[in-house]
Parts: structure tokens; C-alpha cells; sequence
């Protein structure tokens, strides 16, 4: 793999800009931007509703969207592919549809202490709107999901539904979510993967996972914003109610009475991000073009190369959050320092070009589990390189110097 | 000119004021709930007037220093005087650029004084959107 020939792709990515901050959202290649430029200079019209010329390109540019996306995480039928805002819309989609409409009271719904915000709150709404129980599966000292734990959940509760996100967006471990979606379906209940920041990693392929839902966004696949997916299963999609009501969603309306369309355009109501399923679909034939193989293989020898860097940070002890194994990381590095904020260190690595993002990063219940206020983290792409992390060591070492005051002490050494 | 200059970093390393008072008129705890950043203040009143400051905390540079900074100037100063003063007050001590991202780090220190003073009066404590329209 070509880093320099990926890096000029992007044209966010100036030299003296050091972005490692993917997990939150990743830039965007050339190509994506140009076919959504190319979109709205020759397709630009609303889908699904006249049958002008434009209206039908349009319409063909977001249908063909949609294939990719089957394709691209392997889904039997294309209309399993339902277009939703994000990973976010995507999970409460489930949760108002078919959480709404299948749960009864007391039932139980699994979930992780590992869970982004997203995959926590709308099932509490649900636990106050119905009264379901949650119950959470909690991490051993490796921040390794406690399967133990989980098949006694399974065994113990009325188990309807389990929730689980594929890798960590804190601490960057894979979950063992075959083995978990496998325990969920000896139980009867459906499993939902919340696979956001799995997706530019590793090939999701629905089929293989057997799960019955998967979530994800586009803007963490090198793709644009506002625009993300949801796969169901045929038959569980088929029983849910619709989510919203409006335009594109309905069958028949008369004054007192609807009827839903078909699947997909059931869940799809209101004129979608259609020119987004367009860069999301280029995004995914941009990373299709690289192949995880070498994506992987890159990504992972930038984590051996960063825990090194870190493990060895002579400043001060550096203490990683979940285990320090490089190959049971994929996608960010998260960690602390002694006496110093995270806020503190990333507004001083911001300063001198360096991206990280620093805070809680949406998962309140996993830094409590913890007994960390906050934790500063760093997530590589497919475009950063080994001397972007030397000169980030370089940086971080410098900053903590500055907060410390020690700089000066270290200087007449 | 850099948000972390020398004279914030001094305040971050050897914080003024930083004890705990034995009998304090007032105590309040506040946060920034943005980044979990925390601090209790502890005030000594004679005569409506601050006679003594303590306060306790963890957090960023910014927020720690603030409130280093801020305890300095409140010897002596009336309560009505207190519950007056403004965001432009803290910028002022600081003296530095606060982006929008620390606003609140910026102003956690002077939002504890306000209102531990307010709750000192009996009156209804002001949130953060109150604080910083
Ligand atoms: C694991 C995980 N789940 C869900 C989300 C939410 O994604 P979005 O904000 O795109 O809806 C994120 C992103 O921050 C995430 O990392």
C-alpha cells in the first residue's frame, strides 16, 4: 500500500496537519466529494416522485446507492438496507420499532458497560416507557467483554434483545460478537451489532455474522456526513411498525388512514441524503479498491507502533486504558496521565497540528467502570503514517513538559 | 497570545488558596459537565463581606488556574458585589483567548463563587445557561 499516493487523495490532509481522530469522524478522499459534486451538477432531482428525466437519474444514483451498500456488507436483499441519518438514528430506529412493538414489560435487553451513549439511551427510554429491565454484561480487567457473565445474563433473564457494539470506540477492542450473537439466538432473542466503528476496519458481512441488525455510519467510513445505514433481516424488518410517518414511506392515505410501502421506503420517510448515498457508495468502492487485507495490515502495525510509543513515553507513565495488547487493539488508543487533563494535552497537541480528541467520548458508564474522569484518545486511518506518530511522541512529550513545568528543569539538565 | 501562558501554568502548578477551611459560612461544589471538571469553594463571611476562601478540585489547567486566580480577589469583596460580577471579570484575571470549547473551563471558578454566594443568600442558584447569556 501506497500511504503517500492515499494521503494526496485527501486534500484536508496538509503536511502540517496530523489528524488522529478518526473514531469521530474520518476526512474525506477526493473521490467522494467529486461524485457528490458530480450528483448535483447532472442528477440533481427528488426520488421516487415524478418521472422527468432527472427524477428517474436521481432516483437510479440512490437505488444503485443502496446495492452497493448490500454488497458491500454482504446482505441477501437490498432492501434489508435501510438509509438513516447514522449509527444513532439507526439504533433508535430498532428501539421505537421494534423494541416499541415486541417488548412487553420485564422483558430483558443486554447490553455492554463497553456501550456508546447511543447504544444505551434509547433502550432507557424504552426501560422507562415500557418498564423492559437492562441488564449489563460487564469487561474483565483487559476490557475483554465477560462472556462468562453474558451466558448467565442469557441463562438467568427473559432475554429478548441484546445490543452490542463491534469494537469499542474507546478502548479499540474487537467484542467477540459471533460467539455472542451465536449465544443470543440459542436464547430466542435478536441480536443488534453496533458495528460504528467497525466499518472502516474490517469487512462486516451480515450473512457470515448471522445477526439480525447492524448499524453504522457513513462520515466514519471515509464517506460524508449525515447519512448512515441500518440492515435488518428481511422478516423482522417485515414486522415492524414504520418510524416516521410522511412522504415516500406510505402505501395509501386517505383522511382517517394510511397504509406502509414496501421495504425499504417504510422506514425511509421524507426526501433522503441522497447525495450522500452517492459518497457512500463511492466511499465504499474507494475502500473496496484498497481492500482490508492491506488496510488491516497497515492500521495494525501504526497501533504496534503507538503502544510502543506510549508503553515507552519516558515523561511520565502513560497508563492505557483496556489491554495492551497490539493485536487485541484495531482502531484507537485510549489513555491517562498522571496530574495531567486530557483537555489540557490535546488543546497543546491541537496547537502544533495534532489531532486528538479528549473527554468521555460518549461513554460516561464505561470511564465510570473505569474510575477515570475522562481519557485522552488517538485512532488511526488508512492515511496516517509512522512518522506522524513519531512527531506526535515528539509533541506529546513536549506538552507534558509545558504543563509540568519540568521544561525548564529538563532544559538545564 | 497562547492560552497556556506562564502565568496560568503557574497557578495550575501552585494553586493559591487551595486549603480546606475548618467552618466555613458557605460550601458549594460545581461542575463542567462537559469534561466532568469540579470545584468546591469554602467561604468565611464577616459582616457580608469574603473574610477567608478555601476551595478543592480536579480538572484542566484552565479551570484549576481560574479558580487559583479568582480566590485572590475575593478577600474583602461584599457579596452583593460577587453575585454582580461578570464573565468579562474572569476573562479579564485570565487574560488569555478562550475558544468556545472552554468557555466553561474558563468560567467553572467564577460559576462556583456566584453561586456559593447566591446559596449563602438563600437564593435560587443560576445554571450555566443563565451564567454565560
Ligand atoms: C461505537 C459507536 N456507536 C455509535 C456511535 C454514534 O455514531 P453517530 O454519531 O454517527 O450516530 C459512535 C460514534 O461516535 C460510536 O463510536
Amino acid at each position: 500500500m501506497d500511504i503517500n499516493s492515499i494521503r494526496r487523495q485527501f486534500p484536508l490532509l496538509q503536511p502540517n496537519l496530523i489528524y488522529l481522530d478518526n473514531a469521530a469522524t474520518t476526512q474525506k478522499p477526493q473521490v467522494v466529494l467529486d461524485a457528490m459534486d458530480q450528483f448535483y451538477k447532472t442528477s440533481n432531482a427528488n426520488i421516487n416522485r415524478g418521472v422527468h428525466k432527472l427524477a428517474e437519474a436521481a432516483t437510479l444514483a440512490y437505488d444503485d446507492a443502496r446495492k452497493v451498500v448490500q454488497k458491500f456488507i454482504n446482505a441477501q436483499k437490498s432492501h434489508e438496507v435501510i438509509f438513516t441519518r447514522n449509527t444513532t438514528e439507526s439504533i433508535n430506529l430498532v428501539a421505537k420499532t421494534y423494541g416499541r412493538s415486541i417488548l412487553k414489560k420485564d422483558d430483558v435487553i443486554v447490553l455492554t458497560i463497553l456501550e456508546h451513549h447511543s447504544n444505551i439511551v434509547p433502550w432507557l427510554q424504552l426501560k422507562d416507557e415500557l418498564g423492559v429491565r437492562i441488564e449489563w454484561v460487564d469487561i474483565n480487567n483487559d476490557g475483554m467483554i465477560d462472556l462468562d457473565q453474558y451466558k448467565k445474563i442469557l441463562a438467568d433473564h427473559p432475554v429478548k434483545l441484546v445490543s452490542v457494539s463491534a469494537v469499542s470506540n474507546v478502548l479499540g477492542i474487537r467484542s467477540p460478537i459471533e460467539t455472542m450473537i451465536e449465544l443470543a439466538h440459542t436464547k430466542g432473542a435478536v441480536i443488534m451489532i453496533d458495528a460504528a466503528q467497525m466499518a472502516l476496519h474490517e469487512r462486516m458481512d451480515v450473512q457470515k455474522l448471522d445477526c439480525d441488525f447492524l448499524a453504522f455510519s457513513s462520515h466514519k467510513m471515509y464517506g460524508p456526513t449525515g447519512i448512515g445505514v441500518l440492515y435488518g433481516k428481511e422478516n423482522l424488518l417485515e414486522k415492524m411498525p414504520p418510524f416516521l410517518g410522511g412522504g415516500d414511506m406510505i402505501g395509501e392515505v386517505t383522511t382517517n388512514h394510511f397504509t406502509t410501502a414496501e421495504l425499504p421506503r417504510k422506514f425511509e420517510a421524507g426526501t433522503p441524503a441522497i447525495a450522500e448515498a452517492v459518497g457512500l457508495r463511492t466511499a465504499m468502492e474507494w475502500i473496496e479498491q484498497i481492500g482490508f487485507d492491506e488496510i488491516q495490515k497497515h492500521e495494525q502495525s501504526l497501533l504496534t507502533h503507538i503502544l510502543d510509543i506510549l508503553q515507552r513515553a519516558t515523561v511520565k507513565p502513560v497508563t492505557i486504558l483496556g489491554a495492551l495488547n497490539p493485536f487485541q487493539k484495531v482502531s484507537c488508543i485510549s489513555f491517562t496521565l498522571d496530574g495531567i487533563h486530557p483537555h489540557d494535552l490535546t488543546q497543546l497537541l491541537s496547537q502544533e497540528g495534532v489531532m486528538l480528541r479528549a473527554g468521555h467520548h460518549c461513554t460516561q458508564p464505561l470511564h465510570k467502570r473505569l474510575g477515570v474522569l475522562a481519557s485522552s484518545r488517538l485512532s488511526v486511518g488508512v492515511y496516517n503514517s509512522a512518522e506522524e506518530l513519531d512527531q506526535f511522541a515528539k509533541l506529546f512529550e513536549e506538552s507534558i513538559h509545558q504543563l509540568d513545568g519540568s521544561h525548564s528543569a529538563a532544559r538545564s539538565a | 497570545m497562547d492560552l497556556y501562558a506562564e502565568n496560568i501554568l503557574d497557578h495550575y502548578r501552585h494553586p493559591r488558596g487551595k486549603t480546606s477551611l475548618e467552618n466555613p459560612t458557605i460550601e458549594h461544589k460545581e461542575k463542567n459537565p462537559s469534561c466532568g471538571d469540579e470545584l468546591t469553594v469554602q467561604l468565611i463571611i464577616n459582616n457580608g463581606k469574603v473574610e477567608q476562601i478555601g476551595w478543592s478540585g480536579e480538572g484542566c489547567a484552565i479551570s484549576q488556574a481560574g479558580m487559583s486566580m479568582i480566590s485572590e480577589e475575593l478577600i474583602g469583596k461584599k457579596l452583593e458585589e460577587i453575585d454582580q460580577l461578570e464573565p468579562k471579570f474572569m476573562h479579564d484575571l485570565l487574560g488569555v483567548p478562550v475558544g468556545p470549547r472552554r468557555i466553561k473551563c474558563a468560567l467553572l471558578a467564577l460559576h462556583t463563587v456566584k453561586n456559593a454566594v447566591r446559596k449563602g443568600g438563600g437564593e435560587k442558584e443560576r445554571s450555566w445557561t443563565e451564567m454565560l447569556s
